[in-house]
């Protein structure tokens, strides 16, 4: 080890501080929408700037309401409905492009590899695909937030690059000793893929749980099929809790009216934020493969 | 199995076809399903992009509807909307791309002095955290700081900003877009430059160290030339994607006093094509949005061959 001179010293200094400044901004924002969501509601809504700590008296009186809320809690069990389907349907497609893009000696695997990619540069836009959906009878139903924007390309090129760095050997000895191709696939080379598939499913997973948009274009009359992140927008961006207040009752209603938007905001991100640091490994290989090969 | 393959090399196309088929059927039943799944929802949508070029009706279909050539590419090249959209949407790329691109290279740099490993895991940590927090939310928390009296809103009014909530003023809001497009993906897209630097041989800076470099002397002459080529290619895909600001956010950010600076060309295809069902005139836009986007990105993928020999793709 070499000894460090004074200037340098300072910069160690100065650049510990910045990094720790540097979080407090990627994590204060999160913890205000904490602490607003216990916070007095007579006294939150008043109250301006950021919330270090809880404003006035700590109360779940937020969270209470909506954990009663039929609108709330039925967005929320169709998120997750989304996010397991569409996610387990993404995934067992995204294997099978994978394999086939990850084979070598296929007469028409390079025009594969070509129809795949090319979904990335060029698409038919915003109405075209509205009218496909529409055509195949999916709006107003769930599958339209499941199968749809299921499949993504970037992810297939993810999980070829993994599947392509499996020895030949392996596989060929399968195959000489009479395995189908399917059969290859599923017990030698996704027995051997666990991490990357985990990469996968994180980057599905979150994609769905995530998303909004689909759904607002395609259930235009459902309300009762809306994914959390929609009732979401409804709630903070178009200031609608009143539609929430209206169909519960009692005066807990009128006085946590406040709360609502932070409490609902803390239940959609709770499971990714207690979720992230177990897969926050994965999650950094991916974006490296991603990174490179994207 | 593999043995057949040597042979087919003087057949027909048919036979080799035959062949083909012989040997790989089931790998092309697996690759079936991937291949309708794609023909359904991209390139059947593509067949669509004819509306681009005809006053489409839905009760006559693609088909049938009047062909009328170039004319809703007409109507938006001379619509008073056109430079404005044109306009909004190279802004925020160009501003974006100002900021968010060398920050994440400089907060990968300032990691790579952190001697402390634990420390440094911990920063990485909280600084991938908001990649994993929706849209909707951060949008959601942006409202509530940028509201009459919310933080944002009560920090400008300190350096003497009197236009009240910076959310719903045109001014604020290219700075309250970008502002938390780098919140949200600072710490992701450091992730490429901390591994570029983690690759950087260690050598080199013992080399730079006996020839008495300082650690800054070290950053310039190793540490930078060594990320180079990763911060070139990175910056080629980034300006070919300077056409492409997306709508998710903007439409949730966004409203008429906004308009004026946060209207984009897809923001624009989505409110004609859906909320006004203008089929065809927002298909033309998008076609356009597209087509540019296309050759911006081939572009740019062109110069990077040039300039690095490492091709996108």
């Amino acid at each position: 080890m070499y000894r460090r001179s004074t200037g340098e010293k300072i910069f160690a200094v100065f650049n510990t501080i910045f990094l720790i400044l540097l979080c407090m901004i990627f994590f204060l924002p999160v913890w205000h929408v904490a602490m607003g969501s216990i916070s007095d509601p007579l006294k939150v809504a008043a109250t301006s700037g950021l919330y270090i700590k809880p404003v006035g008296k700590v109360t779940l009186g937020g969270y209470r309401l909506i954990l009663q809320n039929s609108t709330i809690l039925r967005a929320y069990g169709n998120t997750i409905i989304y996010v397991v389907a569409a996610t387990t349907f993404g995934l067992i497609l995204n294997i099978l492009a994978a394999y086939v893009m990850s084979t070598k000696g296929l007469m028409f695997g390079k025009a594969f590899a070509l129809f795949v990619v090319f979904t990335m540069i060029f698409n038919g836009g915003l109405v075209p695909t509205f009218m496909v959906v529409n055509k195949l009878g999916m709006m107003d139903t769930r599958w339209a937030l499941i199968i749809p924007g299921a499949l993504s390309a970037y992810n297939i090129i993810i999980m070829r690059t993994s599947f392509s760095e499996i020895p030949r050997e392996m596989l060929d000895a399968a195959s000489i000793d009479g395995a189908s191709e399917f059969k290859i696939l599923t017990s030698i080379i996704l027995p051997v893929s666990k991490s990357i598939i985990a990469v996968i499913i994180l980057f599905y997973a979150v994609q769905h749980w995530n998303a909004w948009f689909n759904a607002a274009l395609y259930l235009q009359k459902s309300r009762d099929l809306y994914p959390l992140q929609l009732t979401l927008r409804e709630i903070v961006l178009q200031a609608t809790e009143n539609s929430i207040v209206a169909d519960a009752d009692g005066q807990d209603v009128m006085i946590y009216r406040p709360l609502i938007k932070y409490a609902t905001i803390m239940i959609s991100i709770i499971p990714m934020m207690v979720l992230y640091p177990f897969v926050q490994k994965y999650f950094v290989s991916g974006v490296m493969i991603g990174a490179v090969k994207g | 199995m593999s043995s057949i393959k040597t042979v087919t090399k003087k057949k027909s196309f048919g036979q080799r076809l035959k062949i083909e088929i012989k040997n790989h059927w089931q790998m092309y039943l697996l690759a079936l399903p991937v291949v309708l799944y794609f023909f359904i929802f991209n390139y059947a949508p593509m067949f669509g992009i004819a509306m681009a070029f005809e006053k489409y009706q839905v009760k006559k279909g693609i088909l049938g509807s009047q062909f009328v050539g170039l004319s809703h590419f007409q109507r938006f090249f001379t619509s008073p909307y056109f430079w404005r959209l044109l306009k909004n949407t190279l802004l925020i790329s160009f501003y974006g791309l100002l900021f968010s691109f060398p920050l994440p290279i400089i907060f990968a740099l300032c990691l790579n002095e952190v001697r402390n490993g634990k420390f440094k895991k911990v920063v990485q940590t909280i600084s991938y955290l908001p990649y994993f927090i929706s849209v909707v939310v951060v949008v959601s928390i942006l409202f509530d700081f940028g509201k009459a009296n919310g933080l944002i809103t009560n920090i400008a009014s300190l350096f003497g900003w009197s236009g009240g909530a910076v959310i719903s003023s045109a001014k604020w809001f290219r700075s309250l877009y970008i502002g938390s497009n780098l919140w949200q993906h600072l710490g992701y897209n450091s992730i490429i430059f901390i591994s570029a630097l983690a690759a950087v041989d260690p050598t080199l800076y013992e080399a730079a160290r006996i020839d008495g470099a300082n650690r800054w002397k070290q950053t310039l002459h190793v540490t930078l030339p060594g990320i180079a080529s990763t911060i070139i290619v990175l910056l080629i895909l980034r300006l070919g994607q300077i056409m492409g600001v997306g709508y998710e956010k903007i439409i949730l950010m966004y409203g008429p006093s906004t308009y004026e600076t946060a209207d984009v060309i897809s923001s624009y295809v989505y409110r004609v094509g859906i909320l006004d069902a203008d089929y065809s005139y927002s298909t033309a836009v998008n076609l356009f949005n597209s087509l540019a986007n296309m050759i911006v990105l081939f572009t740019a993928n062109f110069i990077s061959r040039k300039v690095n020999e490492t091709s996108i793709w």
